[in-house]
């Protein structure tokens, strides 16, 4: 499956800005199940330094300098990658009981090198008994690992109300725990929160999903818009992917950016600017299916 | 002799001073002869001087620092830790050993991760500690060297041998109260630190200036490599190397400031440093120069809100970048917090072994980390015996001593330990030595003894660690003497170490040369440090100012019926209206029906103006002041910063019911102190750049002042009273010696305008703007703004005073409106040419 992605981001500021610093995290990483077919990053003013790097995690950091002055900066990422299909949940069932793999990576830590990193707690995704509690009864005794997290999956998504308004990237994880609302941002630290509150591992993953516009509608450019769900860590089968929102393993409509920790490792833009007083956000992201033979030049 | 050693009482302790018959020990017995042969009084006014010193040199410790100033004074024992020779060389041998192998694990951890492929460290103690910043991992390091700085708490043991408590990875702090404990103790004691052959501090610090000039070398060639456009440093062109402090608020600042003047480093803030093109840049007022060394006293992850904490207003942007790309040296490297943990003490003699290949040569205070299953057993076991801490300092929480729990506090407490085991560790509770103290007690030094622990220092050169021979010692004071800490009220003690060799007579502390290596000129003044010098002269005119008008108010009402001062009563209440001390029509209809308060109203109105917690009364204005100067601590001299101290207590009283004659009581008081810092401006000041931008600022706020006093006086009826312009402007005496009349407008304005000679006359203040403008920037008159003072003096030079200097004169009040302009147009250029630095708005991503 090949998709198309643009994600602009327009920052409107009350007062020039003189300097500006930004990091981005964007551009998509190559995995085995998805490759990177092309990839251009634009960016108004024309920044006077630029430069990439790939970071601990993996991903690709961009790093830009704009120093002439300004009001408003546009940066856009526009790419296409192809995804090959994921195993389905059926071909997933030889995962061993989660307590076995807890005790694997408590006690063996130097034969998962790939997964402590994601295992402890973070200042935005603490552990806790609440989270611990929140998912024990879908982690029942001897149950294998990812069918424990496909029911973790469900439970957040049956018990918690998908709503833009109540959170923002700052409310702590206690107060989407007792709120029960939030978005996909926040149901990811959630259940990251629960499976290391168990011991387990797993990361942040950020990213784009296709959406599907009502019977006979048009795709909406800028309708959409970024994305994160959970990857857990299985000795057997490595990182399988499960998106809390959309109550889903995650398949062939999920393109995958970055993955960390938690989202302060993978947030698509993050920057320091000298001046420019009050700043407005603006962000549109299109995902658009592309036919394998309509190739189209990006 | 029994006399004065019978004060002690014998315990299991080890005593640093008595061996176990109750002798002194050798290298002790100097002192105590000292202590023995002395009258009480003499001894008595040792400690008087020791503490009076401390007052004078101004040293602190903010404990809970805020905006009132509230500082502790530094707390110092007459007495210093005596160590013999022998037993240094082992500590500082052992220091040395234990600093080079945390450098290795350090670099392992954020390189290879070896240690925990091979299983000799556990994840845990990498991933679980929030000091691991993954964007450090893979950091380039000069000479293999990411711990340059390293300090560690020794204790010692009932058997006499020393333990390692703790270690200090991030910014060790303590060396600067060190090197004046040193300052103040040897002159306590200036024949037996003589005789005594004690090791001297100032070669550690001289070599901690070679070794950071020498990766400041490495880093300038990096620099000139590798970005275009950048110069290698000149032949004897020393390396920019600045101490990055957190600021004013900050515990220890006051040793961040000392040490910045002792290394001779310029200490910086987060905003005077920039990242363009990879490289780190000092804003000066002559442009940015680029910066090669940072030592730092910021957290490592507040050092860069780009790519660490977002939350950080007080880092460099693009610092980890620079520092990826070889451009900057960071001592300590970011990310060496890692090492701060408890947890790490028990894997360190089989990582000593495995990365250094010998054993180390000092124990820490048995530790046990209860992530592993064995040692969480044991500590359950053994609950009574051990302090339970933090096993990262992420996890913020006092000791827990085992033996304070009770049986149910000990079951809950077994239960918080079993649910997360990796955040905590347990130490035995050692009973560390005591070393004798003398304290005045009603008048009589006493002597005492006291838990002491002693802080090591180290710091790399390019062939190892040098350790500060000495150290900052500290015994415990406060309620729990278990735990030794300044924070909770500790004193500190000198460290002397004994030597064999004599010691060189005089401190290395600028050692110079030759003429060649006289300096003139502070090489770096940053836009902050200008700013904060400029707003601090405007206020401290301002406030003199808003005073003396204030007291001539005052004085007018009091001593004036309200027939004989008609005629420049208006004016003297529109002046106080100017400075907000009165309150102003609010609208343009207010404005027209204005009418002159009553001396009934006005006299609550100007009692309020003194001392309301309004932000336009006297006392609101004076604390202002002492916020400018305290922003620039480390630039003015301990005498103008304790008046500044003075003036601001005198104003932090409330005074609900205050009188007219309250109120002129603290004018007068004030007034003297604001006369004191004009004195500590003019005269005890070196006039360098810095003086000049805070001289700009008083002649501006000056200038204006005269403008606007001229402008609205001329307004006054013709027979008004001139007296008070001469008493506002200090020019009184200066006109009762000239001309024995009454005060007439001819001669009045002259003086005011005219005379070269009055400091307090407008073209003084004009004359001083264009000699330190040119002095700044001879190139460009600062940008064409002297030209233009001087075109001020030229038109007021073409006015007749026989026809212009009178009241009610339209040319003359045109000329001062217009230099009135010319002012603020000015202070607005200074800013954009001199100034132009901005805070920083952090976007924590979205």
């Amino acid at each position: 499956m090949r998709y198309q992605v643009e994600h602009q981001t327009i920052y409107s500021y009350d007062l020039p800005v003189i300097q500006s610093q930004q990091l981005l995290h964007m551009m998509p990483r190559q995995t085995p199940f998805q490759t990177c077919v092309s990839y251009t990053l634009a960016c108004e003013p024309i920044p006077a330094e630029q430069s990439q790097r790939l970071d601990f995690f993996g991903n690709h950091n961009h790093y830009l300098t704009m120093l002439a002055t300004h009001q408003v900066l546009q940066v856009t990422s526009r790419f296409q990658v192809e995804l090959q299909p994921r195993p389905p949940i059926t071909a997933l069932m030889q995962s061993p009981a989660w307590e076995q793999v807890q005790a694997m990576l408590q006690a063996q830590g130097a034969q998962h090198l790939e997964a402590v990193p994601f295992i402890y707690a973070t200042n935005r995704v603490k552990s806790s008994e609440a989270l611990a509690a929140f998912a024990k009864n879908c982690f029942t005794p001897q149950r294998s690992l990812l069918d424990a997290a496909m029911a973790l999956t469900q439970k957040i998504h049956a018990e918690f109300e998908f709503d833009a308004q109540a959170t923002d990237v700052s409310t702590p994880l206690d107060e989407v725990l007792k709120g029960r609302r939030g978005v996909c941002q926040d149901f990811a630290h959630l259940m990251i929160g629960a499976l290391r509150s168990l011991g387990l591992a797993c990361r942040y993953v950020s990213g784009y999903i296709l959406t599907h516009p009502p019977p006979g509608q048009p795709r909406l450019v800028g309708a959409d818009a970024s994305h994160a769900w959970v990857s857990v860590y299985c000795p057997v089968y490595g990182w399988v992917d499960f998106d809390p929102t959309n109550n889903c393993l995650v398949q062939q409509e999920h393109i995958t950016v970055a993955w960390g920790r938690d989202f302060g490792d993978v947030s698509p833009m993050r920057g320091v600017v000298l001046g420019g007083g009050r700043q407005q956000l603006e962000v549109s992201v299109t995902v658009t299916p592309l036919e394998a033979t309509t190739m189209l030049q990006v | 002799m029994q006399s004065v050693l019978n004060q002690l009482y014998f315990s299991d302790r080890y005593n640093e001073l008595l061996d176990s018959s109750g002798q002194a020990r050798p290298h002790w017995q100097a002192l105590v002869s000292q202590l023995e042969t002395e009258e009480p009084t003499a001894m008595r006014k040792r400690i008087e001087a020791v503490q009076r010193q401390i007052r004078d040199n101004g040293v602190t410790y903010n404990v809970y620092a805020d905006t009132h100033g509230v500082q502790r004074p530094w707390d110092l024992d007459v007495l210093p830790l005596i160590i013999p020779q022998e037993e240094w060389q082992h500590i500082a041998a052992s220091v040395a050993q234990r600093a080079t192998l945390l450098n290795r694990v350090l670099l392992d951890i954020y390189g290879e991760q070896r240690l925990l492929s091979s299983g000799q460290l556990p994840p845990a103690l990498i991933y679980g500690h929030s000091g691991f910043l993954p964007s450090c991992v893979g950091i380039p390091h000069y000479d293999n060297m990411a711990l340059h700085s390293y300090a560690v708490d020794l204790a010692r043991a009932p058997n006499g041998q020393w333990w390692v408590v703790s270690d200090r990875t991030q910014t060790p702090t303590g060396a600067g109260y060190a090197l004046e404990n040193r300052t103040i103790i040897s002159s306590a004691f200036p024949e037996l630190f003589r005789d005594l052959n004690i090791e001297r501090l100032s070669g550690f610090f001289a070599s901690m200036r070679d070794s950071l000039a020498h990766w400041g070398h490495r880093v300038a060639a990096n620099q000139a490599q590798t970005v275009p456009g950048v110069t290698a440093l000149g032949q004897g062109e020393p390396p920019l190397i600045v101490i990055l402090t957190p600021g004013p608020y900050n515990e220890t600042y006051h040793e961040q400031s000392f040490l910045a003047g002792y290394l001779g480093y310029p200490l910086v803030h987060g905003s005077d440093l920039t990242v363009r093109n990879g490289i780190v840049w000092l804003k000066t007022i002559a442009g940015l120069k680029p910066v090669h060394v940072i030592l730092r006293r910021i957290d490592d992850d507040y050092c860069d809100p780009l790519e660490l904490n977002a939350d950080s207003l007080l880092g460099v942007a693009g610092l980890t970048q620079a520092a990826r790309l070889g451009n900057v040296l960071i001592a300590n490297a970011l990310g060496s917090n890692v090492l701060q943990s408890g947890a790490l003490l028990g894997f360190l003699p089989n990582l000593c072994q495995s990365l250094l290949g010998e054993a180390l040569r000092m124990p820490s205070v048995a530790t046990w980390w209860c992530g592993e299953p064995a040692a969480l057993e044991y500590v359950i076991q053994h609950l009574d015996e051990l302090v339970i801490k933090p096993a990262y300092p992420q996890l913020r929480s006092s000791p827990i001593f085992g033996e304070d729990l009770n049986a149910s506090q000990k079951e809950s407490f077994i239960a918080k330990l079993r649910a997360q085991p990796g955040h905590y560790i347990a130490q035995e509770q050692v009973d560390i030595s005591h070393a004798p103290v003398l304290t005045n007690h009603h008048q009589q030094p006493q002597l005492g003894t006291l838990a002491v622990s002693l802080r090591v220092y180290a710091f790399a050169t390019p062939n190892g660690y040098a350790i500060l021979p000495g150290g900052l010692s500290r015994v415990a004071s406060g309620k729990d003497a278990r735990v030794v800490t300044m924070q909770r009220g500790g004193t500190s003690k000198d460290t002397w170490v004994l030597s064999q060799d004599s010691q060189p007579p005089f401190s290395l502390l600028r050692k110079t040369n030759s003429s060649q290596d006289l300096v003139r000129e502070n090489a770096y003044l940053s836009s902050r440090m200008a700013e904060n010098l400029f707003w601090y002269g405007r206020y401290s005119v301002r406030n003199l100012q808003k005073a003396i008008t204030l007291r001539a108010t005052i004085r007018a009402l009091v001593e004036y019926t309200p027939e004989s001062r008609a005629g420049e009563w208006p004016t003297m209440q529109g002046l106080c209206q100017w400075f907000e001390l009165l309150p102003s029509p609010k609208d343009e209809e207010e404005s027209a029906n204005w009418q002159p308060w009553t001396d009934d109203d006005i006299e609550p109105l100007l009692v309020q103006a003194v001392f309301s917690q309004q932000s336009t009364s006297l006392a609101t204005s004076v604390q202002q002041l002492f916020q400018q100067a305290f922003n620039l601590r480390e630039r003015i001299s301990n005498d103008h910063w304790r008046t500044v101290n003075v003036l601001s207590r005198l104003f932090i009283t409330r005074h609900q019911h205050a009188s007219l004659q309250d109120a002129l009581s603290y004018i007068e008081q004030a007034i003297n102190h604001f006369v004191t810092l004009t004195g500590f401006a003019m005269d005890w000041m070196t006039r360098d750049l810095g003086w000049r931008f805070m001289s700009l600022g008083r002649r501006i706020e000056r200038l204006q002042f005269m403008c606007v006093l001229l402008s609205r006086a001329l307004n006054m009826p013709q027979h008004s009273n001139l007296e008070w312009l001469l008493q506002v402007t200090n020019n009184l005496v200066t006109y009762r010696a000239r001309y024995a009349a009454q005060p007439e407008w001819l001669p009045v304005l002259d003086l005011l305008l005219m005379d070269e000679n009055n400091p307090n006359s407008v073209v003084f203040q004009i004359n001083g703007l264009v000699k330190y403008l040119e002095e700044m920037d001879a190139q460009d008159n600062a940008g064409g703004i002297a030209t233009e003072l001087n075109g001020c003096w030229q038109t007021l030079l073409q006015l007749d005073p026989d026809q212009c200097f009178i009241a009610g004169n339209a040319a003359l009040a045109d000329w001062l409106n217009q230099t009135y302009n010319v002012t603020l147009n000015l202070s607005d250029r200074l800013s954009m040419r001199f100034f132009s630095y901005a805070s920083p708005l952090v976007t924590p991503g979205y």
